[in-house]
């Protein structure tokens, strides 16, 4: 799918056409004409090519001695097992991309783990040891990684399940006290710096299973804890919608999260002021 | 007739009276305090006043207090972090100077009681999971200097949490029975045949250091006994397994110097291990503070250990014979996922890399008596423990939710057998009883 595979192969032009055409009218037609629009970049090209082809060849073939030890790529060998190389999201669709989430965020969830305010024991084991100077450099690094996202799947639901998914997400339902999701995840839902998540790219059941956990407490973050707040107003058929929606939604590049500061949340939120 | 027996139970009865009597008297006595050191605790204006509270400061790393007394990301010594053990769960108290919850109200000589003689500051006897067993052999300039330094952290007002044992282990006054079995109270006289350094080391390895409370054998009341010395066993309620630590060349220590020793105390790694488990717990709260000095001296009497003999664990088969070698057939499958998942880090022939990988060759974690450490890191994964000499650990990735049963004990049948390496094979139920406990 050269849609896919040409912002991988050519991140210059990746960037400099961005501003001219959406990521998402890319076409095997627009790779080609980028192409060789950008032939006397031909320098750059090669050696892009050779540092992107590198990390490729190691996803192909696990096993070979590419890690060297020392390295940031090394040492977070632990975590790249099962979030995947560059965390880059899972096989299986359970262990969520790492790869460009706001570092604070990142930051946040590796403290709450080992803290014990978010549950989950693998997780908790690895972390036990770890000072805070190590995990906010983890978290940086993780954010700091871009690697293309893989196309939605569209969640076989009902369109009216997908409508109230969208309402609920865009606008949110005042007469509950809902915030729409929006509101802090970012306008393009792609999350807020410093330290609020981009909600798209993520799949279905991860989704369901986090508001879940912050429905029933397996999932806390600092005081005051604003998400399950609004988690705790959420019905099984909105976490359904919810989930089935945002993980049909495609991720539009450029995916950067909303500077921080930009706009004001409609909540007071304990992980915002978390350092 | 009639009345012989009468008679005779009747003295049967008056000895059970008279042996419980004795033995009540010699679990609940006292042994004489030694008079307390003449500084004025929290007395922290003066010079010497503060000069006590920082080795007490030391002292409590070294005796790895917050282990049990503070929970992870919780206030420091609140209390609160649970001790499992098969007689049901303990809770660490609060410590802190708070008079209602912590020890506000005590004073040094309560301390000093509950330190050395295990009895709470209403003369209460306390649980041994609070190991005054070892704590009992600490100076009593050094109880006065901790309770000092406890006088200094922030009161907490979080009350002490009840224990959750089960009948009859929550019934306090039976551990008077306990102790007059296991528990004699006492300081260490020093050895003069030995030198300065080894006494030192003794002082803490067999006192606050208390290294019995996981790595000498335990009898089914919960109790370590000297006679057994530290030749390693089951970590009770914890499912590791801590290795002995006397000079027998396979099971302990008798290829390490007492520099390997010292290193792995201060930093976690050793040429030939990294700490892990609830020992990466010991470094990252308690070892790592240690002295050079004090950390060389602990290796130094580790080191005089005499070489396992006849512990309880010897016999369940660190040396493979040939019933418990792996087939051929489990070595080739161990060898090729070795090579896919493990080579990369552990190299071709086990030899690690630096201290960023351990080596595997020659390594007491992969070939102890027990392999329920090997199978725990290879499920599980684990960090080093970060210390100031390795603030940046590198991680070992778990492998539990690749790789199934069949799959594991393959690979740690084959590192346990593989190179210079000779510990027996591990089979598939192994494997699932550790995830299984793990879960």
């Amino acid at each position: 799918m050269p849609a896919v595979h040409c912002p991988d192969f050519f991140p210059l032009q990746q960037s400099m056409s961005a501003s001219s055409m959406s990521a998402s009218s890319m076409s095997a037609f627009s790779c080609r004409y980028r192409i060789g629009w950008s032939l006397r970049w031909i320098f750059g090209l090669a050696v892009t090519a050779i540092s992107v082809l590198s990390p490729v060849s190691a996803q192909s073939a696990p096993g070979n001695d590419l890690l060297q030890p020392g390295t940031m790529q090394a040492r977070v060998a632990a975590c790249t097992a099962c979030h995947g190389e560059q965390g880059k999201a899972g096989a299986d669709g359970y262990y969520p991309r790492l790869a460009g989430k706001p570092s604070d965020y990142l930051y946040h969830q590796l403290l709450n783990f080992r803290d014990g305010l978010r549950l989950y024991r693998p997780m908790t084991h690895l972390l036990a040891g770890l000072p805070d100077d190590y995990l906010r450099e983890i978290a940086a690094y993780f954010a700091d990684q871009h690697v293309p996202y893989p196309p939605a799947v569209r969640a076989a639901v009902s369109p009216d399940m997908l409508e109230h998914g969208r309402v609920l997400a865009m606008q949110g339902d005042p007469a509950r006290g809902l915030p729409a999701c929006v509101a802090c995840h970012g306008t393009a839902l792609s999350g807020h710096s410093p330290a609020i998540p981009g909600l798209l790219g993520l799949p279905r059941d991860y989704i369901g299973a986090q508001i879940g956990g912050w429905k029933n407490g397996l999932r806390r973050a600092a005081a005051p804890d604003c998400m399950a707040d609004v988690a705790q107003k959420l019905t099984p058929e909105d976490i359904g919608a919810l989930s089935a929606w945002l993980s049909s939604r495609p991720v539009v590049e450029p995916y950067q999260p909303d500077p921080a500061g930009e706009t004001a949340l409609p909540a007071e939120c304990g992980s915002q002021a978390q350092r | 007739m009639k009345r012989i027996i009468q008679y005779c139970l009747l003295v049967l009865f008056a000895a059970c009276v008279v042996v419980v009597g004795v033995l009540y008297w010699m679990g609940t006595r006292d042994d004489a305090a030694p008079s307390p050191v003449v500084v004025q605790a929290g007395a922290g204006g003066t010079a010497e006043g503060q000069r006590l509270v920082e080795q007490g400061r030391y002292l409590a790393r070294l005796g790895n207090c917050m282990g049990c007394h503070t929970v992870p990301g919780g206030q420091a010594y609140a209390g609160g972090t649970p001790i499992p053990t098969p007689f049901g769960t303990l809770y660490g108290p609060n410590i802190t100077p708070d008079p209602q919850a912590g020890i506000g109200g005590w004073n040094a000589d309560d301390f000093w009681q509950a330190l050395h003689n295990g009895k709470s500051k209403d003369g209460s006897l306390l649980y041994p999971a609070f190991p005054y067993t070892e704590y009992t052999r600490v100076s009593r300039a050094d109880s006065d200097a901790l309770f000092a330094f406890l006088r200094t952290v922030t009161p907490s007002s979080q009350p002490s949490r009840a224990h959750e044992l089960k009948f009859p282990y929550d019934q306090r006054g039976l551990l008077a029975f306990w102790r007059a079995l296991y528990f004699e109270p006492g300081v260490l006289p020093t050895d003069e045949s030995q030198s300065v350094q080894w006494n030192r080391g003794r002082y803490l390895v067999e006192g606050l250091g208390h290294c019995a409370a996981c790595h000498a054998p335990r009898n089914s009341l919960g109790a370590t006994r000297a006679a057994d010395g530290l030749t390693g066993g089951m970590i009770m309620g914890l499912d590791w397994y801590a290795p002995a630590l006397t000079a027998d060349p396979v099971r302990g220590l008798g290829k390490w110097t007492a520099h390997d020793i010292a290193a792995l105390l201060r930093t976690g790694m050793a040429q030939h291990s990294t700490a892990s488990g609830p020992m990466a717990e010991v470094v990252l709260g308690s070892s790592q503070y240690l002295s050079e000095a004090d950390a060389l001296a602990m290796g130094t009497y580790l080191k005089s250990l005499p070489p396992t003999q006849g512990s309880p664990d010897a016999s369940s088969g660190s040396q493979s014979d040939a019933a418990t070698q792996p087939s051929n057939a489990v070595m080739d499958r161990g060898g090729k996922l070795y090579a896919q998942h493990c080579a990369q880090c552990h190299q071709d022939q086990g030899q690690g890399s630096g201290l960023a990988w351990p080596p595997l060759a020659g390594n007491p974690t992969v070939t102890a008596p027990s392999p329920i450490n090997a199978i725990r890191l290879v499920l599980d994964g684990a960090y080093a423990p970060a210390t100031a000499a390795n603030p940046r650990p590198h991680g070992m990735p778990p492998f539990g939710q690749v790789l199934g049963d069949n799959d594991i004990a393959a690979l740690v049948s084959f590192i346990r057998f593989s190179w210079d390496n000779r510990a027996s094979a591990v089979t598939a139920f192994e494997v699932k009883r550790v995830r299984d406990a793990s879960r």
